[in-house]
């Protein structure tokens, strides 16, 4: 059953169309990630959705019925922001209760939840500080509390990760898909233009780019088959390297892409010959970037630790199973042998 | 839309009504008896040939009045005056307070005191220093040795300005010190650090660092404190009044309006002001495309 | 950056200078004040009597209470009117899209730099014409054309800082446009609100112009007319003692203000300008 669905939606700007023709179905319960660069639309899609921008044509449903022009607070949503928006002047508890108090709920049954959730996010001891008090990742979890004591059918989670220092952030990614455990028929919708957190939080990725879907699927689908030269490119790290020319042209393509993962690295041997411009020692692997005559410049990932250093000689072999050809478009062509 | 009507009607009452009428008047023949009753006349507070036959005749208005003439000469120069010295002022203010001292908190709410004080008062105060037999002023003074025998600052017409003039500089320095220290704190300490490691010494960092940074912001207080300065009525009604040393453009509309019972002349010279400081206005704006719409910060 | 004792000795006496400056003038007022009789017209530069006949006579004869209260409350009355319209139309500055919204801010600003006079004889006849010639009305309305500018200026600039998202939050919260001005701006706001509150009621209190020409009876006069006026029967017979008596009543309040505000009210007038 769909929780929320996008039926042939557009949104302008004026005169500008920033998102065109979308559809979209999102089943009950799934945690989807739209991700693409700045600008591609996705966090216009997340705010129309939210109710904070007006759905320029099409339909957006939650739950069947349709929600163009229902309040944002009536149409069984909750939102995380990126600045987490606290009301500075308000207490942690205050900042939860504030929308059940406008939804004229009981005291009683206020208190109830906004304790209840205060729990589950173990911030029951800092309920009475404001949010200066606050350190980002527990101003983070009050943000996600407010949103949880509104017990939503949707979950919006704008960009949450991206005030916070790099050590955090995975902290909290974890936190985020332990809350998704949590809550199981709650779905979630989170914006972000980084595709690790796509990959690893996310039942679906939606990949947008200049207002168009370019694909939906799983993270490993994304991966494995990626419908366009774009999503090769924006999902897995490092980038997929893109080559033209010679290589591309004897498959019958205008790009040839394999990702560094998929390739092999030897001194002896192997189909390509080049040198080694540069190498990354990341500790658990080694990003090697060889240029290759007639080829180009290739990244390859090496396990662990290597010696090879600059201007040394290497062969590469890249694994054909693992090869992507895209035609002048940028869409797939079928692999010949 | 209906949050910003309330505060447009009110404007628009006080404002920019009231400013279309003036200029009405001053092309009537209006007086401040009979304001309704005003007839048109055409330009002839402003300028009027009259001929008086045999090809004899003379021009009247503002335009060919000796008297408005110097009102005219008094503001400017009183402005420029003053201005030139609160912002020398001032930048040394600012640049004291700048540093860091004991008890600086103090010492920048003190130098505020002179902003606080009413005009009038300031004007009083002063009057009462600069009094000639009993000020303390000439006391000083004398007892420094500058001079043998008192000066009356408000009554001589050679000292009446100087005397406007000390007042105002007073008064309204602080304002001038302020937005220059604003501008002072808008200058990230990396890049006198920077300076420093570059070896630059102090005055040249001031002069080709701290000095370009500033710029702005003490031009917005020039600005400021032009327009403020080409409006001055208060002090010199109370300090020196009826005299041709310090009467200013808004003391002589003033006075045709609403003592000399010439309330269309009176106007005609208020619409002259306000057309001086309009011009200066949108010069000053266009000159610096003021940040409307809150973009860059 | 470190000094030398020199330099050190330098900046004190320049902070010395810069204080004396400043705050001689008031002292010599107070000083003034406290004295009586012949003791006025010997010069001193400390106090050498305390006598409070001035003041005596400033708060007892006449009608300078009256004025006082009158003074009051004008400057209130301008400040509760002039936040409560600049509130809601900052709202709409600062939040909603229109066209010609800056030129709107800028004509609003340009207001403020209206010379007094170029309005004076047209805001003499509407005043005349709504019946408020010789009232306080005639002083808080006409007070209107520098305090709302000004107010409207700073909290626009203060609340296009606020970010939109808290706002965003509020409408997802299910809180109505005014429940949002009420529960999430005004708390959020009470900074600048202070601060333009302030400046508006120095403004009022000091202003001279409009409060001479609009008022003609010594009972309806605000303090710095009433002061302005003081003078004896011949120029040698000026009440110096209750000049400066009144003049230290009236600033007193002033001078604390700014002693107690000093931050506020530096953030106030540089925001309305620099950020200009």
């Amino acid at each position: 059953m769909a929780t929320v669905e996008l039926i042939n939606v557009s949104k302008s700007f004026g005169s500008v169309e920033v998102l065109h023709d979308v559809n979209l179905s999102l089943e009950r319960g799934e945690f989807v990630v739209f991700v693409g660069p700045s600008g591609c639309g996705k966090s216009t899609l997340l705010r129309m959705i939210a109710g904070l921008e007006d759905i320029t044509s099409g339909e957006l449903r939650i739950a069947d019925v349709a929600m163009n022009n229902v309040m944002p607070a009536k149409r069984g949503i909750a939102m995380v922001f990126q600045s987490y928006a606290l009301y500075p002047h308000m207490t942690a508890f205050e900042n939860m209760a504030f929308g059940l108090e406008q939804a004229k709920l009981p005291s009683d049954e206020i208190r109830e939840r906004v304790i209840s959730a205060a729990r589950m996010l173990q911030i029951d001891e800092l309920l009475d500080r404001k949010p200066k008090q606050l350190s980002g990742g527990q101003r983070q979890r009050v943000a996600i509390g407010r949103a949880i004591t509104r017990d939503p059918r949707v979950f919006l989670f704008d960009e949450p990760l991206s005030n916070l220092d790099a050590a955090l952030r995975v902290d909290t990614r974890l936190e985020i898909a332990a809350l998704h455990e949590r809550l199981p028929e709650t779905t979630m919708i989170y914006v972000t233009h980084d595709q690790v957190e796509a990959m690893t939080l996310a039942d679906r990725i939606v990949v947008l780019n200049e207002g168009n879907i370019e694909q939906v699927g799983t993270p490993m689908a994304l991966y494995e088959a990626p419908a366009s030269l774009f999503v090769a490119g924006f999902i897995g790290s490092p980038r997929m390297n893109f080559l033209t020319g010679t290589v591309a042209d004897a498959h019958g393509a205008q790009t040839y892409g394999i990702r560094p993962e998929h390739i092999a690295l030897s001194r002896e041997t192997g189909d390509w010959q080049g040198r080694v411009m540069l190498t990354e020692r990341l500790g658990s692997d080694t990003f090697v970037h060889v240029a290759v005559e007639g080829v180009g410049r290739v990244n390859v990932r090496v396990e662990g630790r290597t010696d090879i250093s600059a201007r040394a000689d290497v062969f590469l072999t890249p694994d054909p199973a693992s090869v992507h050809l895209f035609d002048a478009g940028g869409r797939p062509v079928a692999r010949r042998g | 839309m209906l949050f910003l009507v309330p505060m447009l009607v009110t404007l628009f009452v006080v404002a920019a009504w009231p400013l279309m009428r003036t200029i009405w008047f001053s092309l009537t023949d209006a007086s401040l008896d009979l304001i309704s009753q005003a007839e048109w006349v055409g330009f002839r507070n402003y300028l009027e040939y009259v001929d008086y036959g045999d090809g004899e005749g003379e021009y009247f208005g503002l335009l060919v009045d000796q008297r408005w003439w110097r009102a005219v000469w008094n503001t400017v120069w009183f402005s420029v005056v003053s201005v030139s010295f609160e912002t020398l002022f001032g930048l040394i203010i600012a640049l004291v307070l700048h540093q860091k001292f004991l008890g600086r908190g103090i010492v920048r709410a003190a130098v505020l005191i002179p902003w606080a004080i009413p005009t009038i008062v300031s004007a009083r105060m002063w009057g009462w220093m600069m009094h000639d037999q009993f000020g303390i002023l000439n006391d000083m003074a004398e007892r420094l040795g500058l001079i043998s025998e008192p000066i009356a600052w408000t009554a001589s017409p050679d000292t009446a300005m100087i005397a406007v003039l000390i007042v105002d500089i007073w008064k309204t320095t602080p304002f001038m010190a302020l937005l220059i220290l604003a501008g002072l704190q808008m200058v990230p300490d990396d890049i006198y650090e920077a300076a420093k490691l570059d070896g630059v010494p102090a005055f040249r960092t001031f002069r080709k660092v701290t000095l370009p940074l500033i710029l702005p912001a003490i031009l917005v207080a020039v600005v400021f404190r032009a327009l403020d300065a080409l409006r001055i009525f208060d002090i010199i009604y109370v300090l020196t009044p009826n005299t041709d040393a310090t009467r200013t453009m808004s003391v002589f509309a003033r006075e045709n309006l609403f003592d000399f019972d010439q309330f269309a002349y009176g106007s005609a010279a208020s619409t002259v002001l306000f057309l001086i400081i309009a011009v200066i206005t949108i010069a000053f704006i266009m000159a610096t495309r003021m940040d409307l719409e809150g973009k860059r910060s | 950056m470190k000094r030398t004792p020199l330099q050190n000795v330098g900046l004190y006496a320049l902070v010395i200078v810069i204080v004396l400056q400043a705050v001689f003038p008031f002292y010599y007022a107070i000083l003034t004040s406290l004295e009586d009789g012949q003791a006025l017209f010997e010069v001193n530069y400390l106090p050498e009597q305390v006598n409070l006949a001035n003041y005596r006579s400033m708060l007892t004869e006449g009608v300078f209470g009256r004025q006082i209260l009158n003074s009051v409350f004008v400057a209130t009355v301008v400040v509760l009117i002039s936040l409560t319209l600049a509130v809601t139309a900052s709202y709409a500055l600062s939040r909603i899209r229109f066209r010609g919204r800056g030129l709107l801010l800028l004509t609003i600003l340009s207001v403020s730099m209206f010379p007094q006079i170029a309005v004076l004889s047209g805001l003499f006849e509407v005043i005349r014409y709504f019946g408020l010639f010789n009232s306080l009305w005639a002083l808080v309305f006409s007070y209107m054309i520098f305090t709302l500018p000004f107010t409207v200026w700073v909290l626009t600039a203060f609340m296009r800082n606020l970010p939109v998202e808290i706002e965003e939050a509020a409408i997802m919260d299910g809180a109505s446009s005014l429940t949002i001005i009420r529960r999430v701006f005004l708390p959020l706001m009470w900074p600048a609100m202070v601060t333009t509150g302030l400046l508006a009621f120095i403004h009022a209190w000091n202003e001279f112009l409009f409060a001479l020409t609009f008022l003609s009876t010594d009972s309806q006069r605000t303090v710095p007319v009433a002061i302005a006026l003081i003078s004896g029967r011949s120029e040698f017979e000026i009440p110096w003692g209750n000049i400066m008596a009144a003049s230290v009543i009236v600033t007193l309040p002033l001078v604390m203000l700014v002693l107690v505000f000093q931050r506020k009210i530096v953030s106030g007038l540089t925001a309305g300008a620099v950020k200009g």
